[in-house]
């Protein structure tokens, strides 16, 4: 006997939280007469899932999402060796903004900042609200020569950035960044590697904020140049 | 009830054990051999000494010392046996704390394995003189974790050139993840008497061009110490096939006077 799967009886569900929350938050889900219930509840899943993982204030990734991104992502470097780079971003002096203009104005300054950070990366980065005013970007296949470059470009994109409040002057803010390269072929952890990049932040932050400190990637490649020099004295020696 | 007496090597001191990491670039050029030998040495000096074989997913120093461990490593992490149950002593007057083989699981760096790793070395740090720390070969996290609970570094290199190319790549990563400014040299393998200073210098020249001005500060410098060389010597090969310590069997070929140098010299700094 094959069991069939049986279409939900939707009226024995309670979906009356589930729904307010969708519509609160601007989900839109399809009529449930056009399109039948197990579609109809497909799409409200698929609506949860989205909201889950996303933070309410920016919709960007929030914590969650970047940490499964992330164990994804040392996964993926591991077997295919492609770098791959972790920023940890950080607004600077935060506190004296939301002190100074109070925490609306203070929402519109994350707000503003997650946008520079969207506009500036690739379709496959993932940017996520890690926590207050932090936020975590992950840059898969990020050669380490490129890394600063992009680093420096998100920090200038905020910086020129002028945030308007409403009845106030525009606020400018600047941010901090760390960040740290997965170490290639290697099944390091996501922990290990947030940790690294937080180093970099807090190395940004106390050189002065406003700047982006890139972890040194592991240079385990040794150049025909230092190799020259490495056996060219080894023969010199020998010769003599 | 009477206290039992503790083993010489369990009586806690007021110090702490200098711990020192051995490590190389490629796998194969007598690390472990040079671990075990270089524990006994320092025995000999009157050391309390440990090795804790850190080649977590790869080990042999068990098969090195000829030793099948009931305990390992792998017991402590899963609450099966205590620390205590797992430092054996070895042939040649010192302890071991073995990995055991096969523990694929801990390759991977977890938050755990690091923390276990460090809780062991709290724990063992006040028993020892010294703690040699053998790692795995390489460049991984594990291998680089198990460099940073280590005071002191030690690479092992042979003169041979994809050897000398790993340790020159191993230090370099050394140098700029962990800024250290000094690492220590050992050459084995060496086919006459002052190749290994040859080498060191070889491998400084490169590391002063190329991985100094890699530093954040301007003008640092890293130096490379050379701690002494081994030659090539066929007892080496017998003991190893004997799986038997060189410095019990044949203490007073060459290779064994190269490594009772090295100890003499790492107790005297």
């Amino acid at each position: 006997m094959s069991s069939q799967p049986s279409t939900p009886q939707l009226s024995t569900l309670k979906l009356g939280a589930a729904l307010h929350l969708l519509s609160q938050s601007g989900h839109a889900v399809p009529d449930l007469d056009e399109v039948g219930a197990t579609v109809w509840l497909q799409a409200v899943i698929d609506a949860l899932c989205d909201l889950s993982s996303r933070d309410p204030l920016t919709g960007l990734a929030n914590r969650r999402h970047f940490e499964l991104a992330l164990s994804r992502e040392v996964d993926r470097v591991a077997r295919a060796g492609e770098p791959a780079l972790v920023l940890m971003v950080d607004i600077d002096r935060f506190k004296l903004v939301n002190d100074t203009h109070g925490h609306a104005a203070g929402d519109l300054v994350i707000q503003s900042v997650a946008q520079a950070l969207m506009d500036c990366v690739r379709p496959m980065d993932t940017v996520a609200r890690f926590g207050g005013e932090e936020f975590a970007i992950i840059l898969p296949n990020c050669p380490p020569s490129y890394g600063q470059t992009v680093a420096e470009r998100i920090r200038s994109k905020v910086e020129q950035r002028q945030v308007k409040v409403p009845n106030h002057p525009p606020i400018s803010v600047t941010i901090s960044l760390g960040g740290a390269f997965a170490p290639q072929w290697v099944r390091s952890s996501a922990t290990l590697w947030i940790e690294r990049a937080d180093q970099q932040l807090y190395r940004a932050k106390s050189e002065g904020r406003n700047r982006a400190c890139l972890e040194m990637p592991p240079v385990s490649l040794v150049s025909a140049e230092e190799k020259g020099l490495l056996f060219g004295i080894s023969q010199f020696q020998d010769i003599e | 009830m009477t206290t039992p007496t503790p083993p010489a090597a369990a009586a806690p001191s007021a110090r702490r054990a200098r711990i020192l990491a051995i490590t190389s670039g490629k796998g194969g050029v007598g690390k472990t051999f040079v671990s075990a030998n270089l524990a006994a040495a320092l025995a000999r000096r009157g050391e309390r000494v440990l090795v804790l074989d850190a080649d977590l997913g790869l080990a042999n120093l068990d098969v090195v010392l000829n030793l099948f461990p009931k305990i390992t490593l792998h017991d402590v992490f899963t609450g099966k046996s205590t620390l205590e149950e797992a430092i054996l002593p070895a042939p040649g007057g010192f302890s071991v704390l073995l990995a055991g083989s096969g523990l694929v699981e801990y390759s991977r760096l977890t938050t755990e394995v690091r923390e276990k790793l460090q809780e062991i070395i709290d724990v063992i740090a006040p028993r020892f003189d010294r703690i040699l720390i053998d790692t795995g070969a390489g460049i991984s996290d594990v291998v680089l974790y198990a460099v940073s609970l280590a005071a002191d570094v030690m690479v092992v290199a042979t003169p041979e050139p994809t050897s000398l190319t790993d340790a020159y790549a191993t230090i370099k990563v050394l140098v700029t993840q962990q800024q250290r400014s000094s690492l220590s040299l050992v050459v084995n393998q060496v086919s006459r008497t002052g190749e290994g200073r040859t080498v060191r210098s070889q491998l400084q020249q490169v590391v002063d061009k190329f991985v100094a001005p890699m530093l954040p500060t301007p003008g640092a410098t890293v130096k490379l110490e050379f701690l002494g060389e081994i030659l090539t010597d066929k007892s080496v090969r017998d003991a190893v096939q004997r799986r038997q310590l060189l410095l019990e069997t044949l203490p007073g070929c060459d290779a064994a006077k190269g490594i009772l140098a090295i100890a003499a010299k790492l107790t005297a700094s």
